[in-house]
């Protein structure tokens, strides 16, 4: 009996050696698809009904063992991770998709600008950090890092050349709007502030409302893209509360989430700073 | 009777037929957890909505609300090996010579009718084929260009700003989330399709996914003109 399991299985072997399988082509047919494209058929030697069936056996329990212990070691692998590592792995993911854009990334690269006519409805959400009344006299921008570091008002920050764009605002939860911003471009901000080359940049800058109750990151060079603005006008308009009056961050390189409103703080850093969504399990990086 | 056992799929496609089918669903799941933040699509007829994707019931039933940071780590994870895995395909396809059983030609598209005909037992005659019929031919390359599009409108949505040529070229960032989204409709679409036609051709056929092997009635000696491939 088990000499016979040898005979079949070395049967099996000499058919899964694929110098021993027979090549032919279908027959001659014009209506053929298979014959106009030379398609093969891999056959067998012709064998008895019953020892078909046996190697088929063979092939087919080898086939299922195999294939269900790798959808068994998929399904448990994945639920008996601990959640610390699936985070963990997560996470570097988020952090490995950031390498490869940052790797591909170009400050050259723009987001298209829109026609007034494309100009709709702003959209309002999100509300952290600007639950307390500022009045715009009393607001100042602290920047560190950089310079001496300094206390600027709102019309220090008016005087800086101004830019306007029309772009896309992207929110991560997948809708945009397009908006008519207007504003200082953060690298003429970087300049007017006397700050050094970009080049000789820190490689992160903090940002933060002035109760700190939201906060954002960025990378040196989404920051420094032309496309950044600190905008103190929307939609022809000096910015309302709820869009982040006096003044936020506004660029279609980086999602919503990353466009602080009610800025309070600006920090440069070489240290990767805190952010509020990517504590919540959103990427730090939110690049687009 | 005698048998001959036939080779249908190779180790290499029955592995990656394998592997993508959790890995499309992985992405259609978390694609799910992402799209209800902002789940504004639905099947309209003029100002009527037909169907709206998708009902309350449905989040509910399948617990996919306030799950869109999940979804989006869980998409951007999978989207490597979904893309990897259909990349790997193609080249597979191409280099071992599958391909002659899996593309169409322009006639496929006048003999795909009659398979159907012939599957809904209308027409009597079987056309001819290969391993698989011009209608499978059509339905297997179509999914694959499908992932390519779900890959590239994928793209056009992650990076719009780095890559706002791709972006513009699909018709803007709002059409590249359209479009992506009725290419997962029609994924699951091809799915159902697959599974009915897999149940409909039996056990033997399904199986032949798993082991690579079918049993199939000997031929007449004279009939396969008999050439040996250089190995």
């Amino acid at each position: 009996m088990s000499e016979d399991k040898d005979i079949i299985i070395d049967g099996v072997r000499e058919l899964e050696n694929k110098g021993d399988t027979k090549a032919r082509s279908w027959p001659d047919d014009p209506e053929n698809t298979a014959t106009a494209l030379k398609e093969f058929r891999y056959l067998s030697e012709p064998m008895s009904d019953t020892d078909a069936k046996r190697q088929m056996f063979i092939l087919s329990r080898r086939g299922f063992l195999v294939g269900g212990m790798a959808g068994l070691l998929g399904i448990f692998g994945w639920r008996w991770m601990p959640e610390d590592t699936k985070n963990a792995l997560l996470r570097r993911t988020f952090e490995f998709n950031e390498s490869v854009s940052q790797a591909f990334y170009s400050p050259k690269r723009l987001a298209p600008e829109f026609h007034p006519s494309r100009i709709t409805a702003a959209r309002y959400n999100g509300a952290m950090g600007l639950e307390t009344e500022i009045t715009a006299s009393d607001w100042r921008l602290n920047v560190t890092g950089i310079g001496g570091g300094s206390a600027l008002t709102i019309d220090q920050i008016k005087a800086m050349p101004r830019t306007e764009m029309i772009t896309e605002l992207k929110c991560i939860e997948g809708w945009s709007t397009i908006v008519h911003w207007a504003g200082v471009r953060f690298s003429d901000f970087v300049a007017a502030c006397g700050g050094p080359s970009p080049s000789e940049l820190p490689r992160y800058v903090a940002m933060k409302t002035p109760d700190e109750k939201y906060y954002v990151g960025w990378d040196i060079e989404a920051i420094m893209h032309p496309q950044t603005l600190l905008a103190y006008e929307m939609n022809g308009a000096p910015l309302t509360n709820e869009h982040g009056a006096p003044l936020r961050l506004a660029s279609p390189t980086k999602y919503g989430i990353k466009q602080i409103k009610r800025i309070g703080s600006i920090e440069f850093t070489n240290e990767r700073p805190r952010d509020y969504w990517a504590e919540n399990g959103y990427d730090w990086y939110a690049g687009l | 009777m005698e048998k001959q056992l036939e080779k249908k799929h190779p180790l290499a496609v029955r592995w990656m037929h394998w592997i993508n089918f959790p890995l499309l669903a992985l992405m259609i799941w978390s694609g799910l957890l992402i799209y209800w933040a902002n789940a504004i699509y639905s099947l309209r007829l003029g100002y009527y909505e037909i169907f709206h994707f998708f009902p309350p019931l449905f989040y509910e039933t399948l617990g996919i609300p306030y799950r869109l940071a999940e979804g989006l780590q869980l998409h951007f994870f999978f989207m490597w090996l979904f893309t990897i895995n259909g990349i790997a395909y193609i080249i597979y396809t191409f280099l071992s010579g599958e391909w002659r059983a899996l593309l169409p030609v322009p006639a496929s598209f006048r003999r795909a009718p009659l398979v159907a005909l012939h599957d809904a037992h209308i027409v009597k005659n079987k056309p001819p084929q290969g391993k698989y019929n011009d209608a499978q031919r059509i339905a297997y390359t179509s999914v694959i260009l499908m992932g390519a599009g779900s890959v590239i409108t994928g793209l056009a949505i992650y990076k719009p700003t780095q890559m706002s040529w791709l972006t513009s070229l699909l018709g803007g960032y709002e059409w590249a989330r359209w479009e992506h989204f009725w290419l997962t409709i029609l994924f699951v679409l091809f799915f159902a399709v697959h599974v009915f036609q897999v149940a409909m051709a039996g056990w033997a056929n399904f199986r032949s996914m798993i082991s690579g092997y079918d049993v199939v009635d000997a031929e007449k000696p004279a009939t396969p003109k008999e050439e040996v491939v250089e190995a």
